[in-house]
């Protein structure tokens, strides 16, 4: 008995806990930073659903789509930082639900 | 030496680019010689040309369509290449393109030298030459021009040029208005010429005149047009050409269009721009069909005779010719209608000699008297100016149709062939010979006026001849008349050089059917008919046997109201069917358009409330639809 085998099963219920985590944290929190990092979250519950594939059936194809989605994250969190970082500076207590203000 | 064809447009052309650029700079006389040397080049050419085209065998260039002789295409370059419609910058020599080009340049040329003398110190004498010179090169690309394209060019550039020389002097209000009635006018035939154009691409699939080889012309497949069709485009054709040559009811330009510079009447107004219609018609005459030809024809008899009324009771001089040449170019339509393009053709040619020589014998006259063009302060002119009034007196007794001058050649060929139309030959000759006594007597009318009779001008008005520039082209031209009714004599036997000249461009060749008995009598009843005009003309205005008071009444010395009645309605119901127009406009075509934006605005302000600005209700919209998409895909099983 050599335990408890780490079975693909196991990588996906993490990922769907980790996206499962990450959405409930971006509709129930008011901090955009936090918000920011659910969707990091919920991002990589993916990636690892995907790799977990990738390994299983041996196909490549799912490596690739994680690096470009790490590539889109990281543009997506430079857009996302800027943009929480400008309206924290304008009013360092605001709320996601604040900047409903911006509606025309 | 048919290649140097293009050098016939591209003189005027290259004299017009000079002038643009240094035309005030070189000022008066130059500016007008320079002009007149290009025309006077222009004019070479053509002869150059003539004699190449008259050198080539008619066996060279093969039958393609209905130039079964001698013909030449020069193609300068490819112009549109737009898929299916290849349209050429092409030049077309050939007989009848070839006439055409010869009195256009010669009388053109005359016409410039004359300019020279007429525009003397004129604030604008170069810009003068310089729209001479872009006209005679329209003119020239119309009648030289290998498609209906290129026709095209030409037939919107002298529309341009006329209405840039009508209202030359536009600083009088009345100039102004005449160039742009002849524009609008002008425009109404455009129209039909387009639209002709373009019935004949769609059906025949080409728009070129001789066409090649491989791909026939308008001449070789128009019978393979539908009747239906054909009438049509004669009819377009008809509109086109009735704009162009002032043809009943289109005709309101031409007496207003005597605003401009009196060089302008002979060189735009008589001589060779109004032929444009004749010439297209005469062009295209496989395509004209039996029916449009009748209504030509009765255009043509209808405008005859009611520009000679007209003519009967005017008072300016310029007036009268201005009458006298849309009653000429109805001749000119009726001889088509008739069938009879020669005739046609023959009559514009001694047409644009005699009224040529007219208008610049008037404007020799109205120069000579200090700018007065009221013939009742005229009179006894012709000890003044002896050379204005012979030459005046040949074009006159042309115009008669008194023999053996031009005009009664070319008018006796057109009520021959009047009188030979098959459906209403007679009425359509009466008419014709109504207007020639109408002609005669209103000529004699004129120049009994001006030459003849006591003295009605002013003291302090001294008559003088006009200079050598304005007397020699009006003693070329008197000298023309005189002999020009030669080319095409149709009483002796086999001289008829224009007719066998022009043969192969026409498709249903004319030959007349009546005896030389018939043909005797016809044109003795002719010449009958011109001398008893002209004999009331002497006893009324020469003799004063005939009171005159009732010779000018009221009813033709206004046209007929035509011009005023226009104005009325137009002042009247047809504002008021304008403004309706206007506010249908605004109601039903605006008022869709409106309607639909205003749907799509309430639409917008209907959902709006969805786009609330708060970020959870927008992920919440996301996870609820993947929800259900999820939902969705598992019920339905992945495919």
């Amino acid at each position: 008995m050599s335990g408890l085998e780490v079975t693909t099963g196991w990588y996906l219920t993490l990922g769907a806990m980790l996206f499962l985590i990450g959405g409930t944290g971006l509709l129930l929190r008011r901090n955009p930073l936090i918000m920011l990092m659910c969707v990091e979250l919920m991002l990589n519950g993916v990636n690892l659903s995907f790799i977990a594939f990738a390994d299983r059936f041996g196909d490549v194809h799912g490596h690739t789509v994680v690096l470009f989605v790490l590539v889109v994250a990281a543009a997506e969190v430079v857009v996302g930082l800027g943009l929480v970082v400008a309206v924290l500076r304008a009013s360092p207590r605001a709320t996601a639900d604040d900047l409903s203000a911006l509606k025309g | 030496m048919v290649e140097l064809v293009w050098l016939i447009p591209a003189l005027p052309l290259a004299g017009f680019a000079v002038l643009l650029l240094a035309g005030p700079r070189l000022g008066e006389p130059r500016a007008g010689w320079l002009a007149t040397a290009a025309s006077a080049g222009s004019f070479l050419f053509t002869l150059i040309t003539f004699g190449g085209l008259l050198g080539l065998d008619s066996a060279d260039t093969g039958g393609a369509g209905g130039h079964g002789g001698r013909w030449f295409v020069s193609t300068l370059f490819e112009w549109m290449p737009l898929g299916s419609l290849e349209v050429d910058a092409a030049l077309l020599v050939d007989p009848l393109s070839m006439t055409m080009a010869l009195f256009v340049t010669g009388v053109g040329t005359l016409i410039h030298l004359y300019s020279v003398g007429y525009m003397h110190g004129d604030p604008k004498y170069s810009k003068f030459f310089l729209y001479l010179n872009l006209f005679l090169f329209s003119m020239l690309m119309l009648v030289l021009g290998e498609n209906l394209v290129v026709t095209f060019l030409g037939w919107e550039g002298v529309g341009t040029c006329s209405y840039l020389l009508i209202s030359f002097w536009h600083e009088r209000p009345t100039a102004a208005t005449a160039g742009k009635k002849a524009f609008v006018t002008n425009r109404i035939g455009d129209f039909g010429f387009m639209v002709a154009t373009f019935l004949l691409w769609t059906t025949l699939g080409t728009v070129s005149y001789a066409g090649t080889a491989s791909a026939p012309g308008l001449a070789a497949s128009a019978p393979a047009l539908a009747t239906g069709t054909a009438t049509a485009v004669s009819l377009l054709l008809l509109l086109a050409a009735a704009g162009k040559s002032a043809q009943l009811p289109l005709y309101v330009w031409l007496p207003d269009a005597m605003e401009g510079p009196t060089p302008v009447s002979a060189m735009v107004h008589a001589a060779t721009m109004v032929t444009a219609g004749v010439y297209l018609l005469v062009r295209l005459n496989p395509v004209l069909t039996d029916t449009a030809l009748l209504i030509i024809a009765i255009v043509g008899a209808a405008t005859a005779l009611f520009a000679a009324l007209a003519a009967v009771a005017q008072h300016d001089i310029k007036k009268v010719l201005a009458y006298s040449t849309v009653s000429q170019l109805g001749y000119m339509f009726l001889a088509i209608g008739s069938g009879a393009y020669v005739a046609a053709i023959f009559h514009v040619v001694t047409h644009a000699f005699f009224k040529g020589l007219l208008f610049l014998g008037s404007g020799s006259v109205i120069h000579g008297l200090g700018d007065e063009q009221d013939m009742r302060r005229m009179g006894a002119l012709r000890a003044a100016m002896p050379i204005t009034a012979v030459t005046f007196i040949v074009g006159w007794l042309a115009i008669a149709g008194v023999p053996p001058l031009s005009g009664f050649w070319s008018k006796d060929e057109i009520l021959l062939a009047a009188w030979e139309q098959p459906d209403i030959g007679p009425l359509l000759w009466i008419v014709g010979l109504i207007t020639a006594l109408l002609t005669a007597y209103y000529m004699s009318r004129q120049t009994f006026l001006v030459f003849f009779g006591g003295q009605r001008w002013e003291d302090d008005v001294h008559p003088h001849e006009s200079p050598a520039t304005m007397t020699l082209p009006l003693v070329v031209l008197a000298g023309a008349v005189a002999v020009g009714g030669a080319v095409n004599l149709p009483l002796v036997g086999d001289w008829l050089v224009l007719e066998h000249f022009l043969e192969p461009v026409l498709a249903h060749p004319h030959h007349f059917a009546s005896g030389t008995g018939t043909k005797l009598a016809l044109a003795l009843v002719a010449v009958i008919a011109a001398l008893v005009g002209i004999a009331f003309a002497v006893r009324a205005w020469l003799q004063s046997r005939i009171s005159t008071d009732r010779l000018e009444p009221a009813l033709l010395e206004n046209a007929f109201y035509v011009d005023s009645s226009i104005s009325t309605f137009v002042g009247g119901p047809g504002t008021k069917a304008f403004e309706a127009a206007a506010t249908a406009d605004r109601r039903f075509v605006d008022g869709a358009v409106n309607g639909v934006a205003r749907l799509v605005r309430m639409i917008g302000e209907a959902i709006r409330p969805l786009q609330s600005g708060y970020l959870r209700h927008y992920a919440s919209g996301v996870a609820v639809g993947a929800i259900i998409l999820v939902v969705w895909l598992a019920l339905r099983g992945v495919s």
